[in-house]
């Protein structure tokens, strides 16, 4: 078992590969977005031990047994937890969170939303694929309102998440949405998802081959894309479709999708993306863009400072060690009142 | 001023100060507390208040108390039965008439003994002109008022001036117990630290309460409790959830590591996460989390990363984290979770005590999930348990649950001082970087721990999780024979924790008529009760268990030294089945309890003697 340590710089994509068989089905996004984390890990700059991936049940949730880093495969749910407990004890470690729709958002959700407006910083990759597939079908909280699934034979009746507005209002920080077909788009979020100073959420649109194929097509479809996703980037226009003569642009009080040279709009009418404004209320309308009328929102769609718990708790512990008397437990043992008692 | 008072030398004094919950009777149970460990008084108390912050005043229901035992003697329960009560509402007297002793001094606000607080309180005659009171020594001072005379100079409001009252009492005791009432200046002093007004008010009014008590002709005698006989060196007056906090981050210093403590506030239990909270200067964290979940899994992530994680909580919270602990229970971590037992089901009485998690601590979780039990059993010694949790738990690698109740949590007594260097080092089983032997589930072959790599640590990555796992190396394993294997090494690794406890001790005679068999919490009074008769004869004696699961070695050869067994407990009956199906060719009997109180020392006794002068010397299965 004895390795070589590589320098932090000479990691590779192949030092993150573990040779054991990976239990996905063919054809599962899963499959891409490991291969996308196992590249994107070497150019964090992270020492290979320092990386922790934790996870939660479900089959997003097998992630840590298929690559070459310190693991822990959970409980339902729990995997924010977990890895706030893992974060808080040691804040060198780069902590990531794998985890599906039914994972975080039904029986996590309170875990979810909670290690959020904590800020603590850790990447959770949240693996959207709309349904619960290790149990074979069921309706996930992120499943479409009227989808026919094995629990909904006459379709849901439920109002489904949207994990951004969720993140949102939980005062995320960091929130991105990326395609599991993209790898380029997953490495470049999920680089910037790592370098991020608090929770960064990253919602992939997962394709479950088996229970819910094609759940995610009008989105990542080959022909329709480029008309019904729109990439954001930090301080770029927002330009999107095949022709890149669509935009969109913000006009009484709401966003519009307007095409350039139409009506006399040029790109300077057009919104400049602000990933890092600390008020949500763009990010939460771009959030929520929704076919038809607006292409999907894809990229970092929001990345704002703000404080970070555990470097705060520590800043806190730092503090106290500084000022104190009590050094120690003996220390302590006799402070305040005590009583000599002789004979 | 300067009548003469005769002054009775007593052995031990019991206090029961009464009131509504907003009164402050707790402070000035802790100031008398204080008073007296401060004259090297044996010391055991007991507060009593009721779930609702501020319940309905002057009602039963309202009424909280705090009594303390004072003795020269060595006091190890709060007492059965009050020698002076202080009531300061009818309400008050009434919650607590049955736990005063014949020809007790009762003192009573009489401000507050009218028609409106006798209708509130549920009198249907006036307790002070029936003949309720006969044989007391019932002493009437006018508390608020004199209170609000003495505070007028400083203006307050008239609520703020009664919250003052509180001194006034505290005040006449320090006159009654012959102390100086500096002591009680002192006290003010360090309580009330930044607000000299109110130091200067209820200083005020406690010099009033002394010089009313040495007026008047009520309070003729005044009692003398000299310091404790056999007990010598520094003391503190521990509650036991600081005794446990402390005890925690003790363990924590002795194994080198630093505590993490994730929680969710929960009665009777939250004192020990606020305690954590307060030692940041000892590195240690108190992660208040989202729920009682995330609670102990913040606490396994925590463990996972190399820190000594506990989780704190009470019974239903303990339900909640059933499913975790199996997940702890798999991946082989340390962790401790202390459970302070309150009354239950479900939110049941949450300012009572009981000790009805027992079953729940043993079996409580999914599939075949052993662990360590261990339950503390007086308020100090809380300290040495839950150091004792955490040795164990790193040392063997495995969750160890500690119970306490909320009895033992609350209540205080005496404790000697201990230095932390005479306490054992804690030697984790942890992996030198780069260990090329090392394997996720390879297990030292004395112990059957698994080895301790912390994320972070060069050459020692690994997964672990809540899926069964292949002998050895960890990877996930559904082979049926794998999973036989790793069952039976789980519950073998457990087991054999008791080559690493102390034997079972028994209090008495190794052998005898009837053994008395308790565990936790229950200890003071049974000791007290098994003492007491020992000392009239009896041949009786005590086993108080600490180490439930595993048992200690020589259980059986102690249960098996006498004619009769008796199992005490603040429940059904949970140890008694537990050593029933252990031990089927003994027979035990059973005295169960669960009214959200104590054991009485005299119920005990009585019961003893009835088993003991039984006709039939026959085993029956209940008493
Ligand atoms: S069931 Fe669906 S989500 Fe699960 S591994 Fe197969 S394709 Fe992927």
């Amino acid at each position: 078992m004895a390795e070589v340590i590589k320098d932090i710089g000479t990691l590779t994509k192949k030092d993150f590969k573990l040779d054991t068989s990976v239990k996905w089905c063919a054809g599962c996004g899963a499959h891409s977005v490991l291969s996308s984390i196992q590249s994107t890990l070497p150019e964090t700059g992270i020492k290979k031990e320092d990386v922790v991936t934790v996870s939660g049940i479900g089959c997003s949730s097998r992630f840590p047994y298929y690559i070459d880093t310190y693991g822990f495969h959970s409980l339902h749910g729990r995997a924010s937890a977990i890895a706030s407990g893992i974060k808080v004890a040691n804040p060198n470690l780069s902590v990531w969170v794998m985890t599906g729709d039914g994972d975080s958002m039904a029986i996590g959700g309170n875990h979810f939303i909670h290690i959020i407006r904590r800020n603590i910083n850790v990447n959770i990759i949240l693996f959207n694929n709309k349904i619960y597939g290790l149990t074979k079908g069921q309706y996930s909280p992120t499943t479409p309102k009227g989808s026919i699934t094995k629990t909904s034979p006459e379709g849901t009746i439920e109002n489904p998440f949207q994990p951004g507005e969720l993140t949102m209002g939980a005062q995320g920080t960091f929130f991105a949405r990326v395609v599991d077909s993209d790898p380029k788009m997953m490495k470049d979020v999920f680089l910037q998802a790592a370098e991020h100073k608090g929770t960064s959420v990253v919602e992939v649109l997962l394709n479950c081959v088996i229970f819910a194929n094609e759940v995610h097509k009008d989105i990542t479809g080959k022909d329709v894309r480029e008309d019904h996703q729109i990439l954001l980037k930090h301080g770029e226009p927002m330009i999107f479709g095949k022709e890149r003569n669509k935009g969109i642009r913000y006009s009484c009080n709401r966003l519009e999708v307007v095409t350039i040279g139409e009506n006399g709009i040029t790109e300077e009418d057009l919104m400049v993306h602000d990933a890092t404004n600390p008020d949500d209320s763009m990010h939460y309308n771009l959030v929520r863009m929704g076919l038809p009328e607006y292409p999907v929102a894809m990229g970092v769609i929001r990345a704002a400072e703000s404080t970070v718990f555990e470097s705060m708790m520590h800043e806190q512990v730092n503090h106290a060690r500084a000022e104190t008397k009590i050094k120690t437990v003996n220390d302590l043992l006799h402070s305040g009142n005590t009583f000599r008692i002789d004979d | 001023m300067g009548k003469n008072p005769k002054v009775v030398q007593r052995e031990e004094v019991v206090v029961k100060f009464a009131g509504d919950s907003g009164d402050g009777m707790q402070l000035t149970g802790s100031q008398f507390s204080d008073a007296s460990a401060f004259i090297g008084n044996d010391l055991s108390t007991f507060p009593d208040y009721p779930s609702e912050i501020r319940a309905p005043q002057g009602t039963v229901a309202g009424v909280s108390g705090f009594q303390v035992h004072i003795g020269h003697k060595e006091v190890t329960t709060p007492g059965d039965q009050a020698d002076v009560l202080v009531a300061m509402n009818p309400a008050a007297l009434k919650a607590n008439m049955k736990w005063v002793k014949p020809g007790a001094t009762i003192i009573i606000d009489i401000d507050n003994f009218d028609n409106k607080h006798y209708k509130k309180a549920g009198y249907v005659e006036d307790p002070l002109h029936d003949d309720s009171l006969d044989g007391y020594n019932v002493v009437k001072a006018p508390i608020t008022n004199l209170t609000r005379d003495t505070v007028k100079p400083y203006g307050f409001d008239p609520k703020t001036a009664d919250k003052t009252r509180n001194q006034f009492v505290a005040g006449m005791l320090y006159w009654l117990f012959n102390r100086d009432i500096k002591l009680g200046e002192d006290f003010l002093n360090d309580k009330f630290k930044s607000k000299p007004n109110i130091v200067k008010a209820n200083t005020a009014v406690l010099h009033a309460g002394y010089n009313y008590a040495e007026t008047i002709e009520a309070l003729s005698t005044t009692f003398l409790v000299d310091p404790v006989k056999n007990k010598k060196g520094l003391f503190r007056n521990m509650t036991g959830n600081l005794a446990t906090a402390w005890g925690l981050l003790a363990a924590a210093e002795r194994a080198g590591l630093e505590l993490f403590l994730g929680s969710y506030p929960i009665t009777p239990a939250t004192e020990i996460l606020q305690e954590i909270a307060k030692r940041k200067h000892l590195g240690a964290v108190a992660f208040q989390a989202e729920d009682e979940i995330a609670g102990i899994t913040s606490a396994i992530g925590a463990s996972f990363a190399g820190r000594l994680a506990v989780t704190s909580t009470s019974g239903p919270g303990l339900a909640l984290k059933g499913e975790a602990l199996g997940l702890a229970v798999i991946t082989e971590l340390p962790l401790v979770v202390v459970n302070v037992q309150r009354g239950g089901p479900s939110t049941g009485l949450p300012t009572k005590t009981e000790q009805s998690d027992l079953m729940q601590a043993l079996y409580g979780r999914s599939g075949e999930s052993p662990l360590i039990v261990i339950a503390a059993s007086t308020p100090a010694n809380c300290f040495h348990y839950a150091f004792e949790a955490a040795r164990l738990s790193l040392e063997h690698m495995t969750p160890v649950i500690l119970l306490t109740d909320s009895y033992l949590a609350n209540g205080s007594e005496l404790w000697k001082i201990p230095n932390t260097e005479d306490l054992p080092e804690i030697h984790p089983p942890l992996v030198k970087d780069n260990d090329e032997n090392y394997q996720p589930y390879r297990r030292d072959p004395e112990k059957m721990n698994r080895y301790w790599a912390i994320p972070g640590q060069e050459g020692l990555r690994h997964r672990i999780g809540g899926l069964e796992k292949e002998d050895v190396t960890g990877n996930v394993s559904h082979d049926p024979m794998n999973h036989q294997v790793m069952v039976t090494k789980r519950k073998e690794k457990v087991e054999k924790v008791a080559d690493d406890i102390p034997e079972l001790e028994v209090i008495g005679e190794q052998t005898g008529d009837l053994l008395v068999i308790g565990w936790g919490g229950t200890y003071g009074g049974l000791v007290s009760a098994v003492t007491d008769l020992q000392k009239e004869g009896v041949s009786i004696s005590l086993a108080q268990f600490n180490y439930i699961h595993p048992l200690p070695r020589n259980t059986e050869k102690v249960l098996a030294g006498f004619k009769k067994r008796i199992v005490c407990e603040i429940n059904m009956g949970q140890f008694v089945s537990h050593l029933r199906s252990l031990y089927q060719h003994l027979g035990f009997r059973q005295y169960n309890k669960v009214q959200g109180l104590p054991f009485f020392i005299s119920e005990l006794k009585a019961k003893f003697m009835s088993v003991i002068e039984e006709q039939q010397p026959g085993e029956t299965k209940n008493s």
